[in-house]
């Protein structure tokens, strides 16, 4: 998957959790530049994200994340390597 | 909407919500507005967002108050203005295990100081609900807790006094011994559908450090289900009737092919253990008050045959309603719907067949028509839904398949009398038309909450309301019995009017449509007239609210000869009557006559 890809999608997720066809996001894109991505949307977004590329980000990368270049970044490192963490005894 | 109905895909609902919040309030449907106060003691705001998503589509409205993060007890505690202003219509305590500031985790505390501790957790959550009551007088519901992510103790944490799981399973029958004395209080068991969902992910630690969030954002939607199930309940949207189809629905296989023997029910094979199950769970239902109905493309005498099975635990008897025919089925419910009074919207269909399903849920808007490919997933897929979710069981509940059992006798009755009132007289009917009392109080706030069609204001009332009006002398309250040769058919009519000078004005008039023209509300109307009479009133005022459930009571006033003074764009209308020279209009129903005879 390359850089390009990957923003392609990520601009449709962004567009789905904010209900906004217009939005467009490069590597720069910060939370000050898209109105009504505060706090609360955040959580939804990174939830979405998740989903889209079946990966899951680290809570230091949650919280760490300095744009939506960075972002990709991670993705990219990471994406489709969601499985199931095996917890407890009985899965 | 298919989308917010179980099983729904959550994280689907919470990316979409905006669109999804924004087409709901575009499809016009009437909603009722409540006004819902959640108290957390953790974040809430996508729980009430996916709230308001859920609540939408079961026709209300809410509007929200928040508290600041986990300000929950503060908020109640303490004057609160804006809480106070906002007037809630119920208040939600969303707090969670990890709220229990109270638990030592000090495994030498001896048997007293854990047993005051325990104690100080429960009192920190009692006196505010008893606060909330006396403040703010609506229901309240209030989370149990999960279970913890870890266990201290190992396994002796379930039984040790300083085990936590000890400490939450103790502090939950509290809670529960509370809610078991107070009828507004509603337990909103997060300790089960936190185990449904799984225990491990609902607890995944990151979401609580990040976002102070009690649960995974992924079982959000779930757990806002959970709790919608409730409100939606107390205000009176649950579903009333099952429509059932009966070949691999009740019985494996196809009982005009296969014949009584060849069916498959009952504990000797293995399919027919899971249709045992599935009737025995339908069963059940009727005790709730729920009536159950037969939905099936059969002959009626094949139907009846596979009903008779020894094996089955369902009877022809446990139908109030049977249509086993060739007819169209979204034809047949609206047809059993007619013929029990009710809405076709109150039904649930359940069918195995996914092409029948479909066709229902086209024809009929508001039908819920819950979906299963195996009689192993059907208990699961109705029990989830939560179509019928209980917050208050009546008396008359389990007794209601039999009067409307009764009705359809007197249907057949009706068709020997020569004139419609020479049928009314044969009834032999007999009205018991008091006060409120106590014990009744329940049934009277569910009929509120319960009728649409026959009911002028459709003001909905919970029981703490209905307690001060109950005891408050400026009102005329009539609560309305009715019994007749075939059977008691309980309550069926609530009036009360408010006197305001010489004058009364009358805030609700509903009644069960299990007793329409039967003029059971003339003898309503002769009685509140006689009360007005007493307190030596001149005049009743009425109102007719226009929903888009009423209209068979727009000219109710009308018929009762009141005069029409207003009427309104929307449709609303108010009447009056001068009761100086009115006269008794009942003359087939016997009004507090068995009284009269015993005293």
């Amino acid at each position: 998957m390359t850089h390009e890809e990957i923003m392609e999608r990520l601009t449709e997720v962004f567009r789905e959790v904010f209900d906004d066809d217009t939005i467009s996001i490069n590597d720069g894109t910060t939370a000050n530049d898209i109105d009504e991505w505060d706090s609360i949307e955040h959580i939804n977004l990174i939830e979405a994200v998740e989903k889209e590329f079946s990966m899951n980000f680290q809570m230091r990368e949650v919280s760490s994340m300095k744009n939506v270049g960075e972002m990709a970044d991670i993705i990219m490192s990471r994406a489709g390597s969601a499985v199931k963490k095996k917890r407890g005894f009985f899965r | 909407m298919k989308e917010l109905e179980y099983p729904f895909d959550g994280a689907w609902i919470m990316k979409k919500r905006r669109k999804l919040k924004n087409m709901l309030l575009e499809d016009r449907s009437i909603r009722i507005e409540k006004r819902i106060a959640v108290l957390g003691g953790s974040t809430t705001s996508d729980i009430i967002s996916a709230m308001e998503l859920f609540l939408l589509n079961l026709g209300i409205k809410p509007l929200f108050y928040e508290s600041e993060y986990a300000r929950y007890w503060q908020d109640a505690m303490f004057d609160n203005p804006e809480l106070e202003k906002f007037k809630p219509d119920i208040i939600f305590i969303h707090t969670s295990s990890r709220n229990l500031d109270f638990f030592p985790e000090n495994v030498t505390c001896t048997p007293q100081e854990m047993e005051d501790a325990l104690m100080a957790q429960y009192e920190h959550f009692e006196q505010m609900w008893e606060r909330i009551s006396e403040v703010y007088s609506c229901p309240i519901i209030q989370n149990n807790f999960e279970m913890p992510s870890y266990r201290l103790l190992g396994n002796s944490d379930a039984w040790d006094i300083h085990g936590k799981i000890n400490f939450i399973t103790r502090l939950n029958c509290k809670f529960y011994e509370y809610a078991q004395k107070h009828p507004s209080f509603y337990i909103n068991d997060i300790n089960y559908v936190s185990a449904c969902y799984g225990l491990d992910e609902w607890l995944e630690p990151k979401y609580w450090y990040l976002y102070k969030y009690a649960m995974c954002v992924p079982a959000i939607p779930v757990f806002a289900y959970n709790t919608v199930r409730i409100i939606k309940s107390i205000f009176g949207k649950n579903k009333k009737v099952l429509a059932l189809d009966l070949d691999n629905t009740l019985w494996g296989g196809v009982i005009g092919d296969d014949g009584q023997e060849g069916i498959e029910i009952g504990h000797e094979t293995t399919m027919g253990q899971g249709y045992e199950e599935v009737q025995r769970y339908i069963k059940a239902h009727k005790q709730m008050g729920i009536l159950l109905t037969v939905c099936s493309k059969n002959d009626e005498e094949n139907a009846i045959l596979g009903l008779e099975h020894p094996s089955g635990v369902l009877k022809p008897d446990d139908f109030t309603v049977i249509k086993a025919n060739w007819n169209p089925k979204d034809i047949n419910i609206t047809e059993t719907a007619g013929e029990l009074n009710f809405l076709p919207e109150s039904f649930v269909f359940v069918d195995d067949n996914p092409a029948e399903r479909a066709i229902v849920e086209g024809q009929i808007p508001g039908i819920a028509v819950p979906d299963f490919e195996t009689v192993e997933e059907c208990i699961s897929s109705i029990d989830k839904a939560g179509y019928f979710e209980v917050t208050a069981l009546s008396a008359d509940d389990s007794k209601r398949g039999e009067m409307y059992k009764a009705n359809a006798e007197r249907a057949k009755l009706q068709k020997s009398f020569g004139s419609y009132e020479d049928y009314l007289k044969s009834l032999d009917m007999n009205a018991k038309i008091t006060d409120f009392e106590p014990i009744y109080l329940q049934r009277i706030v569910q009929l509120t909450n319960k009728s649409n069609q026959f009911n002028l204001t459709t003001r909905r009332y919970q029981l703490d309301e209905m307690n001060k009006i109950a005891g408050d002398s400026s009102y005329i309250r009539l609560c309305g019995s009715l019994s007749d040769r075939f059977g008691d058919n309980g309550i069926v009519s609530i009036v009360i009017g408010e006197i305001i000078d010489s004058t009364v004005h009358v805030d609700l008039w509903l009644m069960s449509c299990r007793v329409l023209k039967r003029d059971m509300e003339l003898a309503m109307l002769d009685e509140l007239v006689r009360q007005c009479r007493e307190h030596s009133l001149t005049k009743i005022i009425g109102h007719y609210y226009k929903t888009n459930k009423n209209a068979m009571v727009a000219d109710l006033y009308g018929s009762f000869g009141f005069d029409k003074v207003q009427e309104f764009d929307n449709g609303d209308s108010t009447w009056e009557l001068e009761i100086a020279n009115y006269k008794n209009k009942n003359y087939v129903i016997r009004v507090n006559e068995q009284e009269r005879i015993t005293r």
